[in-house]
């Protein structure tokens, strides 16, 4: 049985001795061995070092932290000292990290244990975790099925039970779809809260840490350990973090008493599929019922966002993944016979194929004679859209729409047709380009598979988010759900 | 929007990606794909629209210019594909 102890329980029963810190992580570890072998969750195991350093909490080195004890795996695109980091790429199937990124190291002084690092698409590429050098991650509520990426690892691994919280990434949704896949809560702070360093770039202008957990109560716990200014950041922000839990219980069961909530009509219009359109209906009565005030919106460069997207995150992978070179650290190829030979076959057997689709895409956006109609174009549109939620959240609190077309789709579906893969991303691309918050709930299922609802705020307004998502997880138990076989 | 081999042989040189003939042919047909979904943003009416380039349009932050510890080259060292007496090879560039 899956301990079904919420974080917050479980910190409180590890700081009381109720429960100890190896108990809990051999329980972890255990489902770890009994099911990560179907699912592919994890690249990188920690079994002993996790044993040691929960029996160190056991003897009161994190006495006083919030989540000593607690454990947790982490995206492998966390760089963490002293355990291969390989971002899902035989380029860095051999890197181990002379440091631990800013994330890491801020969930192990919170006194969490590091159970090891999860699969996920290599470089962040991708929405279906097929591209992993470490092969597929399978969906625990059907196997055959993608569980969503990027960080498909993470989303799977909570859904099965194997840990309690997961930390990810999202650059285009790489934290809501496969927490939609999942039936998991999945968290995308605004850009800029959560540092970046030590995260292995994707895009830089979009690339933001977030997390995964059962329920928006345990995503609270788990941002507020991660959230916060880092001066080796320069894109992080100088901002106070609120105390989210004490957000979620200060109105508690009233937070969506008077909240108005948007439903942007382009992202319920013609491709949304109808049960799935169903079941977001139903989550949307649901806010209604506990006091929300529904309004229909407009994003109208909503049909943009693939386009813009498309543009400009290839260009900035291309840029960011031209520091993989053979030299310094990565796969190298064998027996260069030259400077250019060492490049060029250390990138061309290194990288899988999706990568180097974007990485060309990229250099080919940003080549000579076509920047402007592509880079500077995309950069332009990106603003367009960015202002449609300005325009917004104008009128507002809250945006509820369904964070994909359809559920989870079968492995291999989609993976040779990269364009119908991109098109899947259309609901969560918009919101990653205005450096938004945004997160999955949760809300029901199609023929066995979850389906998530995605809520948006105003930017560094995760407290709404969570507060929202707390409410509907109040008087709904579609996060309580558990896959047959990994109760 | 159609890419050439030689185009997709041209950017793959700029990407330093070392691809044999079929993947040219391969990916010669993708990429055309991918920049015919890009294409739609030609439509779009950007006249007077700046360009953004950071989600939260913040100036750069400034750090105090003060020294600060930096882990030893070791470190970054040891996990290199080929070093020798600190440091990296690679092979021979001047003849």
């Amino acid at each position: 049985m899956s301990d079904e102890r919420s974080i917050r329980q479980l910190a409180g029963d590890l700081a009381a001795k109720k429960l100890s810190a190896v108990e809990l992580t051999d329980h972890f570890l255990k489902r770890i061995a009994a099911h990560d072998e179907r699912l592919n969750t994890l690249i990188s195991h920690s079994e002993s070092t996790a044993r040691e350093r929960a029996a160190a909490i056991d003897a009161g080195t994190d006495a006083g932290t919030p989540l000593a004890g607690v454990p947790i795996a982490h995206k492998d695109i966390f760089c963490t000292r002293g355990v291969r980091t390989s971002c899902g790429s035989r380029m860095l199937d051999n890197f181990v990290a002379p440091y631990d990124a800013t994330v890491v190291e801020r969930l192990a002084a919170a006194g969490t244990v590091s159970l090891g690092k999860t699969n996920m698409d290599e470089f962040a590429m991708g929405s279906s975790n097929e591209t992993s050098f470490y092969g597929a991650v399978r969906n625990p509520w059907h196997t055959d099925y993608v569980p969503g990426g990027s960080s498909g690892g993470s989303a799977a691994a909570v859904a099965a039970g194997l840990v309690p919280a997961a930390t990810g990434s999202d650059t285009g949704g790489s934290i809501r779809q496969p927490a939609a896949f999942c039936g998991v809560t999945g968290i995308k702070p605004t850009y800029g809260r959560v540092s970046r360093y030590g995260m292995i770039a994707f895009a830089s202008s979009l690339d933001q840490g977030g997390c995964f957990a059962r329920s928006a109560e345990d995503c609270a716990a788990v941002l507020q350990a991660m959230a916060g200014f880092d001066e080796r950041d320069s894109t992080s922000v100088e901002r106070a973090v609120p105390d989210y839990s004490a957000a979620l219980d200060a109105q508690g069961d009233d937070f969506l008493k008077g909240m108005k909530v948007g439903l942007p009509k382009e992202y319920f219009a013609e491709g949304l599929d109808d049960a799935s359109r169903q079941v977001i209906n139903a989550a949307i009565a649901e806010f209604e019922a506990r006091g929300a005030e529904i309004v229909e919106i407009t994003l109208p460069h909503t049909d943009l966002a693939v386009s813009t997207y498309y543009v400009l995150a290839p260009a900035e992978a291309s840029s960011n993944l031209a520091r993989f070179d053979g030299v310094r650290y990565g796969y190298r190829c064998d027996n260069p016979v030259d400077l250019e030979d060492l490049y060029t076959r250390s990138r061309g057997e290194g990288f899988g194929r999706e990568v180097q689709r974007r990485i060309m895409v990229g250099a080919y956006v940003l080549s000579a004679g076509y920047y402007d109609a592509y880079y500077l174009k995309a950069q332009k549109t990106r603003r367009l859209i960015a202002r449609d939620f300005s325009d917004a959240f104008d009128k507002v609190d809250l945006i509820a729409a369904p964070v994909t077309q359809a559920p989870a789709f079968k492995l291999g579906e989609k993976l040779d047709d990269p364009v119908s893969m991109y098109l899947n991303d259309v609901y969560t691309l918009p919101a990653s380009l205005a450096g938004l918050p945004g997160m999955s709930v949760p809300a029901g299922f199609v023929d066995g598979l979850p389906v998530g609802l995605q809520l948006l705020a105003p930017w560094f307004e995760e407290s709404r988010l969570l507060g929202a998502a707390h409410a509907y997880q109040q008087s709904t138990d579609w996060h309580s759900k558990r896959p047959a076989g990994f109760e | 929007m159609s890419l050439s081999e030689e185009q997709v042989r041209n950017v793959a040189r700029l990407a330093r990606l070392g691809l044999d003939d079929d993947q040219i042919a391969e990916y010669a047909g993708e990429l055309s794909n991918i920049l015919d979904v890009v294409a739609s943003l030609e439509q779009a009416d950007t006249t007077d629209v700046e360009p953004m380039a950071h989600p939260l349009d913040l100036a750069a932050r400034l750090r105090a210019d003060e020294a600060v510890a930096v882990q030893s080259r070791e470190d970054f060292q040891a996990i290199a594909p080929a070093v020798a007496e600190g440091v990296y090879l690679v092979p021979k560039v001047i003849e």
